[in-house]
């Protein structure tokens, strides 16, 4: 047990004495997504649903790029009439930059979403945060509890959300192109794509909270006396 | 604990703050001079609007005035940094609210345990020490329940509970009893007094409840951002038969 009954005049030697350990605060993000499951689950909604599609285009240009490497003209016919624009030279099917804008789009309607259910969630935890605060927390736990949160909810989000998209771009391409279409995917370069998505699903998620994580981590420790909830 | 009666814990002195309300300047408190011995049961009564809250909130270091000094173990909170004053309130100052405060997502051994580990003390250390503070406030059997599992009362003696988590110098409670019933306000109270008394912690309430005042050792009595007057629990009883008698 801790004897501390000096009148600690000096303040000098206990500066490094406020800590959260990386492993508790893991825990605690943790604990906190799992509480309000359903509300992670909507803020995670848009981020699964963007990533998807994202992936779903990503691998859908995978699967239309094996064909291509394939050689075999009809196969380079069947594309061209599903509306791919190949050139008589091309050995890649380059996405549209229609399809970029729309991909680009999804994602920012994503991130201004997330940022407002993150907005929401610093609202509702006003009082939480600034108890932390007056247990002695300091503003970068409270930043990085909540940048851990969006994290987890980024990886997770982004995993579930790049996988639904691959396989739903596969199924589609299965049934637009038959199973020769599989036969000719390479399998590294969907991973890749897979990988990429959730990459920039757990960017898009940081990138959402870190404004209302720093408006909590500015809260002052007095609003948690405040009455009114 | 160091018993040294001449020892203030905590010393107000020249306090005023003022507020900024658009373009109008309220002030709160109008030059506040305060000491408080180690050990004692203080309450603080005033009407709201009265700058109760305001000197109540610059003693837990969790305002700093416009002018004066508060120190608090005799280190000035105006000299503090960020870092510091974390420490002070993790390590010196144990809070208890009106609305009980707890962390919702956490059981009642991780509220306990929160400021330990805040303080660095490691996981063992924490559960044991959080569950002989449980077992104080009479809770020990209902250490794995969340909050919302808990009556007010309950999570009141939970929050006490952590608001002794870091063996404080002193403990404030900001209306502890303002949403608790009769019966329930009462045992809290009393909890408080034991805990002062055996623990030699400072208690400082800000309170609207005349219960309080029984168990306090001295009164402050706050109006329109000054004191009005200090008294002492000898001198209490009678103005409290004035106020019976006036109700």
């Amino acid at each position: 047990m801790i004897a501390d009954s000096q009148p600690s005049s000096s303040m000098e030697p206990v500066n490094r004495l406020v800590v959260l350990p990386f492993r508790k605060a893991l825990e605690i993000a943790f604990k906190s997504i799992q509480v309000r499951f359903f509300r992670s689950l909507i803020t995670t909604l848009s981020l699964i649903l963007a990533v998807a599609f994202l992936s779903f285009v990503n691998v859908g240009t995978d699967v239309a790029d094996g064909m291509l490497a394939a050689d075999q003209p009809h196969l380079r016919q069947v594309l061209i009439q599903a509306g791919y624009d190949i050139g008589a030279e091309d050995t890649s099917v380059a996405s549209t930059a229609k399809q970029r804008w729309i991909v680009i789009l999804s994602l920012l309607v994503c991130v201004v979403g997330i940022v407002n259910a993150q907005l929401m969630a610093v609202t509702e935890r006003f009082r939480e945060i600034g108890t932390m605060k007056c247990l002695g927390a300091l503003d970068r736990f409270v930043l990085r509890l909540f940048v851990l949160e969006a994290g987890m909810q980024g990886l997770a989000g982004g995993t579930v959300g790049a996988l639904a998209g691959a396989l739903f771009s596969l199924i589609n391409s299965t049934l637009g192109f038959g199973w020769l279409a599989l036969s000719h995917v390479s399998w590294p370069e969907v991973a890749l794509s897979v990988i990429a998505s959730i990459g920039v699903g757990f960017l898009l998620s940081l990138l959402g909270v870190l404004y209302p994580a720093a408006l909590a981590a500015r809260m002052q420790p007095v609003e948690a006396m405040r009455v009114e909830q | 604990m160091n018993q040294n009666s001449n020892h203030n814990i905590v010393r107000v002195t020249d306090v005023t703050k003022t507020f900024q309300l658009g373009k109008l300047e309220v002030q709160a408190l109008k030059g506040i001079d305060l000491e408080i011995p180690v050990g004692y049961y203080i309450s603080i009564m005033g009407p709201s609007g009265s700058g109760k809250s305001t000197l109540f909130n610059m003693i837990g270091g969790l305002d700093k005035p416009t002018t004066g000094r508060v120190f608090i173990d005799e280190v000035d909170i105006a000299q503090l940094d960020a870092f510091e004053l974390a420490w002070l309130r993790c390590r010196k100052i144990g809070y208890i609210f009106q609305t009980f405060n707890l962390i919702q997502v956490m059981t009642a051994l991780e509220n306990v345990t929160l400021p330990m580990t805040f303080a660095g003390m490691s996981g063992d250390d924490s559960t044991q020490k959080g569950l002989e503070l449980l077992k104080l406030v009479g809770l020990e059997d209902r250490h794995q329940h969340k909050p919302s599992e808990l009556s007010g009362g309950q999570q009141q003696r939970v929050a006490v509970a952590r608001a002794l988590a870091n063996d404080p110098a002193i403990i404030l409670a900001d209306e502890p009893t303002g949403n608790l019933d009769l019966t329930t306000g009462e045992e809290i109270i009393n909890l408080l007094k034991t805990l002062s008394r055996e623990r030699q912690v400072t208690i400082i309430s800000a309170t609207h409840d005349f219960k309080m005042l029984n168990v306090s050792d001295q009164v402050v009595w706050i109006r329109d951002g000054r004191i009005d007057k200090i008294e002492n629990r000898d001198e209490l009883s009678i103005s409290i038969g004035k106020i019976d008698l006036k109700e």
